[in-house]
């Protein structure tokens, strides 16, 4: 046994461990701060198994920004946890509710343990077209090129999650700011670190999605880093949140689908079919695509988390 | 002169494991939030740090080397901001409670 598979071992069982804890947590913060750890796990998961775009995805999305917002979700039901704790399930839910689970996982098992062996894999194709784009990240190929629909609609599922968020909101609050307003002091650490730290975020993120077409990194990966930045300004009372009316905003929301539609009609117009790019332009257009969405991501993300608006834009 | 190298990665990257260990003790062991934070600065700032330190000379040149002591940096950096935040937290908790 080389030291390599004592720790993939080690790893193995740290990640079903933490896990196990996240079930059976009673309090839901500390189930989410749970979560988050767990995330970090799968990171190096990913990470062993050589997949190091889908670590970067599992380490900012997963663990980072899914964590976020599960801290925010378990602080809201706060206040009335522990009455709903109190609460017994009846003698038949209980029982019903743990069948049902039990199914559900022996399902997923079977599924797992009955995979085609070997799994059928496009990775050959994929690798022999890699030349089409001009780009030398396989991963990144896939997903803007080879399988850019299913790209495509991923962004329009989070706008739809952002308008199923939004519409939480009070009729006479539409239109208005997310979140609580952030009072900003000058003296605080929270201060200090908003003023440094986004300017070295907001470069590594549009770092990893530059990076993108040649190694691993992407326009989520960078997308999400920057919502990060901006959620710590908004956090901070650096700058309020933005009216979810405004236009700016509404444009931001829309530029990446909207983009990848007009090169993708574009290339029906061509003549050759949906999503085709002519071969000379791919990349610049690639790459225009991947700027787009990389806006898109980090005011979706962003406003995601900041929630549904709470207070008239005006204030 | 590779076994040197050798030699101070296996010390420092060891060193920098004993202050992670030492940092999880205290965490598990100290009574309260401040106590506790006080513990996981160690393993943050010096265990990171040795860690870092250790892995520089293997990673193959003068920008990944640098590269890893940014990270370094900015673990130090983030890490002294959100200690504050949480002792903050921490102590205007218990003046709530009292």
């Amino acid at each position: 046994m080389t030291i390599d598979t004592v720790l993939d071992c080690g790893l193995t069982a740290l990640v079903l461990a933490v896990g196990c804890w996240i079930v059976v947590a009673r309090d839901s913060f500390a189930a989410a701060v749970g979560f988050v750890a767990y995330g970090l796990l799968l990171t190096l998961v990913w990470v062993r198994l050589d997949a190091i775009d889908v670590a970067l995805m599992e380490g900012a999305v997963g663990s980072g920004l899914t964590g976020a917002l599960l801290v925010r979700a378990s602080s809201r039901l706060r206040t009335n946890e522990q009455s709903e704790a109190a609460e017994q399930p009846g003698m038949i839910v209980r029982p019903v509710a743990a069948l049902f689970s039990a199914i559900v996982s022996a399902m997923l098992g079977a599924a797992v343990l009955y995979l085609p062996d070997p799994a059928p894999t496009l990775a050959p194709e994929a690798a022999a077209n890699a030349g089409a784009t001009g780009m030398a990240n396989p991963v990144t190929n896939v997903l803007m090129a080879f399988r850019a629909m299913d790209t495509m609609l991923e962004k329009v599922v989070l706008l739809v999650a952002l308008a199923g968020v939004w519409s939480l909101a009070r009729d006479s609050l539409w239109g208005g700011r997310p979140g609580p307003r952030y009072r900003t002091d000058p003296k605080a650490p929270l201060t200090f670190l908003t003023q440094v730290l986004p300017p070295l975020g907001i470069v590594a993120g549009i770092y990893i999605l530059w990076e993108g077409a040649d190694a691993p990194g992407g326009a989520f990966q960078g997308g999400t880093i920057i919502a990060a930045m901006w959620l710590l300004v908004m956090m901070a009372g650096l700058a309020d949140a933005p009216p979810i009316s405004r236009r700016a905003v509404r444009l931001a929301l829309i530029a990446g689908p909207l983009l990848f539609l007009i090169v993708g009609f574009g290339g029906l117009w061509l003549g050759k079919a949906f999503l085709a790019y002519p071969v000379a332009y791919a990349k610049p257009l690639l790459l225009a695509i991947e700027f787009a969405m990389t806006l898109t991501v980090a005011v979706t993300l962003g406003l995601l988390i900041a929630g549904p608006p709470e207070r008239n834009g005006a204030s | 002169m590779s076994s040197v190298a050798d030699i101070f990665t296996v010390i420092t990257v060891t060193a920098g494991a004993f202050f992670f260990m030492a940092g999880t003790v205290g965490l598990l062991r100290f009574p309260d939030a401040l106590t506790r934070l006080h513990a996981l600065t160690k393993a943050d700032n010096l265990g990171l740090g040795l860690v870092v330190l250790g892995l520089m000379p293997r990673a193959g040149g003068l920008l990944p080397a640098l590269k890893l002591a940014s990270v370094w940096l900015l673990v130090l950096f983030t890490g002294a901001a959100v200690s504050q935040l949480i002792a903050k937290a921490a102590r205007d908790g218990d003046k709530d409670d009292n």
